[in-house]
């Protein structure tokens, strides 16, 4: 598992610099919510990972919130799920790692893991920069495959403002 | 489907605060995310309610990680409002990421630096804890170091004037369980300093309430009576790191001689305020902390005086010798320095012998009848069954683990799959890089360089039993040293 020791080393080394461009890194968690994939319906669960789906509601891509990934703090480590695995909503299908704790990711809906995102096994920090983004070089988890069940699940989620709500609400205690 | 966990966040900022030792407990009734992560320690927490699907998760997820999250120290203030330690305000300025633990709200990190860049600018520069929310006992009379003696395995008789050690209090019953860790300081022959962890506040002051008055009424105590006080006005912070002497030197009085404080002293001296030739009342400097790094803990008698040196410290330093620091770093920071928290490396059931702590028992109180509770079951312990003793079945040891970080709760097994341990903390070094962590492990298996296997979410990852501290302490023990 050389990879994941590269993959600790590179992630202190992107910790120290982030001293140094420090305004760059925070502006990061400034962002609003909504800022990629603006084809794609985008959904959130109370447990903070979110879902676009397509146009055709047949695949998704998965991912943890910004506010989850800023709570976390740096990231040092993500499980990424297996691909081909079926799951239900609320399965454990990974987990993400900071030195002070780890957080299962639970799948947001009925679904077959189709991909997984290999470049979180080198840069895990991508999770902090770009959480919500599900593009190349983005901090997406996994594409997933809807079923039927995945699809009432989906609809069942929160959007991004409810979500926003959710958060404030839970920042406040 | 109901489902009623969050992200679950594991063995969460641990940190924690203690002269050398102190702690942090979990905070057992923490739901949601935010809390989970700001809250307290827990590990892998589960939540109040189980949905199906977690239970089906059990399956192939180590059933104790979540049983073991129940266990909670929460005679801890856990209903009581949370207290506020002098510098409540000022880590609020600082940008403070704010937790109840320990009965507090504690700051876990600081809006200027992250977890490990905080954990990093310890090791090579300074970081201010505020440590307020332990207790800090002043124990007097004339029998309070034998009434110390009864309590701990400590020789508070033979110890220094101005010298501490690390302790245990031990339970009454005679097991060796351990009732919590605590630094114990001689201020004079019948008096002294004892710091100890916020999360067993209620627990310890039960314990010890029960024991004065049974020390007090004993026949033949009249002239040996020992009474406590608990310093709840005063403040305590650390300082920590390589920069810790010379930043504060530039507040001793000059003809303080900081370079003769060596680890585990204390002295009584006032500070002076930089630029505004005012002295501050004596307060207590003891070097040590909870770092592994050079350092100091300072307690000061009254809550404004707290700030004012808070904010000289940080302003004869400069931001870029000194930073806060929160429970986050500290947690690392105490793992990478070998050192326990209790509640998780240590507990009711726990030994000294068990949890690697035999050294901290002075030889002369080895024996069976050395007068601590638990002195016969421990000097069983001492002598391994090779020679004739009990020995013990489990020992705290190091761990460094490949792949995933192994966190509290992880079982420790061997290649065939045979539990033989179990994790009780860990986190991804910042100072190494590598996944550190401590546990129990059967007798026999604790050597150093033994190969054994942590299970991660339900995946064998390679571990060897390792040698503690994981970074190598810098305590300054004098000039030859």
């Amino acid at each position: 598992m050389a990879s994941i020791a590269r993959s600790l080393r590179l992630a202190r080394l992107s910790a120290v610099s982030a001293t140094i461009r420090a305004p760059a890194y925070r502006a990061v968690f400034i962002r609003p919510f909504s800022v990629t994939a603006s084809n794609a319906i985008r959904k959130y669960t109370k447990e903070h990972e979110w879902i676009d789906i397509s146009a055709d509601k047949k695949t998704g891509v998965v991912g943890i919130s910004e506010y989850a990934a800023k709570t976390l703090g740096d990231i040092v480590y993500v499980e990424l799920p297996e691909e081909g695995l079926e799951v239900q909503a609320g399965d454990a299908i990974g987990a993400v790692e900071s030195v002070k704790s780890a957080a299962d990711i639970y799948s947001p809906v009925a679904c077959k893991i189709t991909q997984v995102n290999l470049l979180l096994e080198e840069k895990p920090g991508t999770v902090n920069q770009v959480p919500e983004d599900d593009s190349h070089g983005g901090g997406w988890i996994a594409k997933v495959q809807l079923t039927e069940q995945g699809l009432k699940d989906f609809e069942a989620l929160m959007d991004a403002d409810a979500y926003a709500e959710f958060t404030a609400a839970e920042s406040d205690h | 489907m109901q489902r009623s966990r969050s992200i679950a966040v594991a063995s969460a900022l641990r940190g924690v605060c203690r002269s050398q030792t102190q702690t942090w407990t979990r905070n057992a009734a923490v739901r949601r995310f935010i809390s989970t992560v700001v809250a307290a320690p827990v590990v892998q927490q589960p939540k109040s309610s189980f949905s199906a699907s977690v239970v089906r998760q059990q399956a192939v997820r180590p059933t104790q990680i979540r049983t073991q999250a129940r266990r909670s120290y929460a005679s801890s203030s856990s209903n009581a409002p949370l207290q506020k330690t002098a510098l409540y305000d000022l880590h609020l300025r600082y940008g403070a990421k704010m937790v109840p633990f320990g009965g507090f709200h504690m700051p876990v990190q600081y809006s200027s630096l992250s977890v490990i860049q905080s954990h990093l600018f310890t090791r090579s520069h300074a970081s201010l804890f505020d440590v307020g929310h332990m207790v800090q006992r002043l124990f007097s009379g004339p029998g309070a170091a034998q009434f110390l003696e009864r309590i701990t395995p400590s020789a508070a008789s033979a110890l220094g004037e101005h010298r501490s050690t690390l302790s245990c209090i031990m339970h009454a019953d005679g097991s060796g369980g351990i009732v919590d860790d605590t630094i114990v300081t001689k201020l004079t022959a019948d008096k002294f300093y004892v710091v100890t962890n916020a999360a067993c506040r209620d627990k310890d002051n039960e314990y010890l309430r029960k024991e004065m008055a049974k020390w007090n009424a004993e026949p033949g105590h009249e002239s040996l009576q020992v009474k406590e006080e608990q310093l709840s006005e005063s403040g305590l912070i650390a300082l920590q790191g390589p920069e810790a002497a010379p930043i504060l030197s530039l507040l001793l009085p000059k003809d303080f001689n900081l370079r003769g404080l060596l680890f585990g002293h204390s002295a009584y001296t006032p500070l002076m305020l930089p630029g505004s030739n005012t002295q501050t009342s004596p307060v207590l400097i003891s070097r040590g902390g909870y770092t592994g790094e050079d350092g100091f803990e300072i307690s000061i008698p009254s809550p404004a005086e707290t700030v004012t040196i808070t904010e000289a410290i940080l302003s004869a330093g400069g931001p870029e010798k000194v930073q806060l620091a929160g429970l986050g770093a500290r947690d690392s920071l105490r793992l990478e320095a070998g050192m326990c928290l209790y509640g998780h490396d240590l507990d009711d059931t726990t030994t000294p012998v068990e949890g690697a702590l035999s050294w901290i028992i002075p030889k002369e109180r080895r024996g069976p009848d050395a007068g601590y509770y638990g002195a016969e079951k421990i000097a069983k312990q001492l002598v391994p069954k090779a020679k004739g003793g009990e020995g013990v079945e489990r020992r705290r040891v190091g761990l460094i683990v490949e792949g995933a970080p192994a966190r509290e709760g992880y079982p420790i097994v061997t290649a065939e799959g045979e539990k033989v341990g179990v994790v009780t903390s860990g986190c991804p070094s910042p100072s190494l890089g590598k996944n550190i962590a401590m546990g129990y492990i059967k007798e026999g298996l604790h050597k150093v360089g033994t190969e054994v296997q942590v299970v991660v979410r339900g995946k064998p990852k390679k571990a060897v039993v390792s040698k503690m501290p994981f970074v190598p302490n810098k305590y300054w023990r004098g000039e030859s040293a």
